[in-house]
């Protein structure tokens, strides 16, 4: 049932690396380095401003996926990645979109898992993907019945 | 401070571990993220979900990972970040993170990354690829 989403893209959607949610961020993950929000730390960095952690981009909006209907509950998550080519700074603006890389089921434990690959993109403003990300998500057999009805 | 250039293959940063999980953690964290899926954060919904309580946010594991790498971002960057979620993190559960040397490709430093919890089962593992600038 989600193969036919597979290549299907969300529209892109614009994000801010905001100050405050990323000292929320930081302090949620226990990771209290001041390069990410005292600002003199920054600015006297060699990004001369605040950084967001490397898994700051859970946090944006990536649009709608036309036809992706994925249940609230009951889902698993897999597997996650992050490709940067460069940390974020904040303050930036970045274009954020996702796509449906791949869908493919197997036998487990629990009877049939679908997995469903997403993968996320952040672009500057010149169209340039700063960070990429996927994550895997495994839908139990249970969840997919229900889905269907 | 030592940088990571320092460090041989086979040797790995100083360990963390991190206080036991509490609800406060996960509402903070939900909060943060924006990932109000409730099998985080309330126990009924864990309970119709078929888990014995609470579970942590994947996610929120793979963050605090990622602390063990902070002290050297005037030196580098994390250009790959992968993780592979192999267990469940429940309240009160102690998890310690670490991160081993792999291999050393030019300015690339690759570690193999886990956190395990307090019986010494691993709760999630994967990579950090740090870019040395």
């Amino acid at each position: 049932m989600f193969n036919e989403t597979v290549g299907k893209r969300s529209n892109k959607v614009k994000n801010v690396v905001e100050r405050g949610a990323v000292k929320k961020f930081a302090e949620a993950i226990g990771d209290l380095h001041p390069i990410y929000f005292d600002e003199e730390v920054g600015r006297n960095s060699r990004y001369q401003n605040n950084i967001a952690p490397p898994t700051f981009p859970r946090t944006f909006d990536y649009g709608v996926i036309e036809g992706l209907n994925l249940p609230n509950k009951g889902l698993i998550h897999g597997e996650q990645t992050f490709h940067y080519k460069r940390p974020l700074v904040v303050g930036e603006e970045l274009l954020c979109y996702s796509e449906v890389k791949k869908y493919f089921e197997k036998k487990g434990n629990f009877g049939d898992m679908g997995f469903l690959v997403l993968e996320s993109f952040g672009e500057d403003a010149a169209g340039n993907v700063i960070f990429s990300s996927t994550s895997t998500v495994v839908i139990s057999e249970a969840v997919r019945k229900v889905l269907t009805k | 401070m030592s940088t990571l250039m320092q460090l041989q293959v086979g040797e790995s940063l100083k360990e963390i571990q991190l206080d036991p999980v509490s609800r406060i953690d996960l509402i903070k964290y939900a909060g943060a993220s924006g990932d109000f899926n409730p099998i985080h954060t309330i126990d009924e919904e864990a309970k119709t979900a078929g888990l014995p309580g609470i579970i942590a946010h994947g996610m929120w594991t793979m963050g605090n990972l990622a602390k063990l790498f902070t002290p050297y971002f005037e030196d580098g960057f994390i250009q790959d970040y992968s993780i592979r979620f192999k267990g469940m993190v429940f309240l009160n559960d102690v998890i310690t993170l670490k991160a081993t040397l792999k291999e050393v490709v030019d300015n690339k430093l690759c570690f193999q990354v886990q956190a395990v919890n307090q019986n010494g089962n691993e709760v999630l593992k994967g990579e950090v690829l740090f870019n040395q600038f």
